[in-house]
């Protein structure tokens, strides 16, 4: 295929993925929107106002770039996961294993298109908490760049996620069992400076402390963990991921008989 | 000539250890109509789903249109276009969009691929229903959809897995029309079929495959001719109860109280009606018995089963 038709191949792809979230907008933009909104009244406005500062500010100031990244983690994700498993349940998948779309090509469309609703509910999120403190951000560069690597990340596991899924309990798994936990314990509600010697020692070992912290570095210039540590963490996972899951994609894993 | 599809030495062992496929051979030239025939289970999508690449082959060589699958897979996708036996579009999707979204995949720009998409859709009378989420079709649109899927891009190679299964005989007449129209054009078509009528309306060439081997692969007329008894059914003025001895001749009483005589190639049916005349009865109408080909399939199946 030349480049041309490369690109118009990738942007079906993506186009399709957008139009598929944005179709059904009640599932997929609004949960997080209501949920992320109960946050910031229960955690940052009613209780936050009794914790006091945390890590230098205000609880509520300290929460929202957290619960920006775990909004952005859980949809990115979650789009990939629904999608590509859907795809494989109504075996429309076929319509991509017959034609001559590489499977790069395949891989990145749905990743950015995971991407696109991972920053489009995160982008809801940042909006909403404007109404319950003022956001400055210190990093532009690094607020951008962690939030979209950290977007490709997680649409790249939902994918792998979704090529090994051979039911739908299998993509939800994951995501309860493993994504949510990490979460709630990678720094998103308190800094690890809180916990005893030992379990900040273990806390270090979540992928997603990295994630929040660098993200949190980019809006309020403060972190828990190295950020040089955060990118060499996050584009190094990317570059394994993207890569089993294309070495899957070849293989047919979960696709092709 | 490059031939449309060649397939060499194929073989399939599923993950179980069934053998889906052992060590076939066949070709199907450009332009042709060709048939591939056999019971469940006989290795006919196997062969389709190898073929399409949603089946990883064992062992074995496909080239089509001179285009290796191991090596030249992006060209050899390029020239074919596939109608699986089940649907397997996005129920939520809209008519017009799934058309769309398949040319992408091709690389075709979304100006050309809509020109295409509302040709076909017009073509096999799905243009009323563009705007329809595919779920909200009828069977026979839906299978129609899968063909108007199949021919966006244009392929040179066309192939289709029980298409008209499910489909009223209205639309499958009018289905045939149409594959007859785009094989006519130059597109060279492999289907497979459980309606032998099918084959025998559509196709000029015929394999009959059963458990994973060929049995037969030639001309529909040479198969045909292979056949060296014609069965003729004899409508009668009366039911008859008993069966009359007509010397010379295999006769039998059908379930209308008729007759089925089988009648060697080449011999006179005159003489039939010769020994016929001393009867109280007379035959009010003759037709030969349709289906020919299905007699066949099932002698060659059965024979192949008893080997």
């Amino acid at each position: 295929m030349t480049i041309q038709q490369l690109w118009v191949a990738f942007s079906t792809i993506f186009v399709k993925e957008i139009r598929r979230f944005t179709r059904i907008w009640v599932q997929t933009l609004l949960p997080p929107a209501i949920m992320m909104a109960l946050y910031f009244v229960i955690f940052g406005n009613l209780i936050g106002s009794r914790i006091g500062n945390m890590g230098g500010f205000d609880y509520m100031e300290f929460i929202v770039p957290g619960l920006i990244m775990m909004s952005v983690i859980t949809n990115s994700y979650g789009n990939v996961v629904s999608s590509f498993f859907g795809m494989k349940f109504q075996h429309s998948i076929e319509e991509i294993l017959v034609s001559p779309v590489p499977n790069w090509v395949v891989l990145l469309g749905y990743v950015m298109g995971g991407v696109g609703r991972g920053l489009a509910v995160g982008f809801i999120v940042t909006l909403l908490s404007l109404g319950f403190t003022d956001l400055s951000i210190d990093h532009i560069w690094v607020t951008i760049s962690v939030v979209f690597l950290t977007a490709v990340l997680f649409s790249i596991a939902g994918l792998i996620n979704a090529i090994f899924a051979t039911k739908f309990d299998d993509i939800s798994i994951v995501p309860t069992f493993v994504l949510t936990p990490l979460t709630y314990l990678g720094g998103v509600f308190y800094s690890i400076s809180l916990l005893p010697e030992f379990w900040q020692m273990v806390s270090q070992l979540n992928p997603i402390l990295y994630m929040v912290n660098a993200f949190r570095y980019g809006i309020l210039g403060v972190s828990d963990v190295d950020i040089t540590h955060s990118y060499l963490m996050i584009i190094g996972f990317i570059v394994l991921g993207f890569s089993y899951s294309l070495h899957l994609l070849n293989k047919g894993q979960g696709i092709r008989t | 000539m490059i031939k449309a599809l060649e397939i060499s030495k194929l073989s399939k062992i599923y993950a179980g250890g069934h053998q889906a496929l052992n060590d076939i051979s066949f070709s199907v030239e450009q332009g042709d109509f060709f048939a591939l025939l056999g019971p469940n289970g006989a290795g006919k999508s196997t062969i389709l789903g190898i073929v399409s690449s949603l089946v990883n082959k064992t062992s074995g060589q496909v080239n089509i249109f001179g285009y290796d699958l191991d090596k030249d897979l992006v060209k050899a996708k390029t020239c074919l276009g596939v109608v699986p036996q089940e649907f397997n579009f996005n129920q939520f999707e809209k008519v017009g969009d799934i058309l769309i979204t398949q040319a992408g995949y091709y690389g075709i720009p979304a100006k050309v691929a809509k020109e295409k998409c509302d040709f076909y859709l017009k073509k096999l009378g799905l243009w009323e229903k563009r705007d329809v989420p595919s779920r909200m079709l009828s069977g026979g649109m839906k299978r129609r959809l899968m063909i108007a899927r199949a021919l966006v891009h244009e392929p040179k190679l066309l192939i289709l897995d029980e298409p008209t299964a499910g489909v009223d005989i209205e639309l499958r007449r009018s289905m045939w029309e149409f594959l007859k129209e785009i094989n006519a054009q130059g597109t060279t078509i492999i289907l497979t079929t459980h309606y032998l009528e099918e084959a025998e309306a559509l196709c000029r060439n015929i394999a009959i495959i059963n458990q994973g081997s060929i049995l037969e692969n030639t001309s529909k007329k040479l198969l045909l001719q292979s056949m060296n008894i014609e069965t003729f059914i004899l409508e009668l003025d009366r039911s008859l109860d008993q069966l009359p001895e007509v010397e010379g001749f295999e006769v039998r009483l059908n379930e209308d109280g008729g007759l089925e005589v089988d009648i060697n190639k080449g011999d006179n049916i005159n003489q039939l009606f010769e020994k016929l005349k001393p009867f109280d009865w007379s035959v009010i109408s003759i037709r030969s018995r349709s289906n020919r080909l299905e007699e066949l399939f099932l002698d060659l199946v059965q024979a192949g089963n008893q080997a």
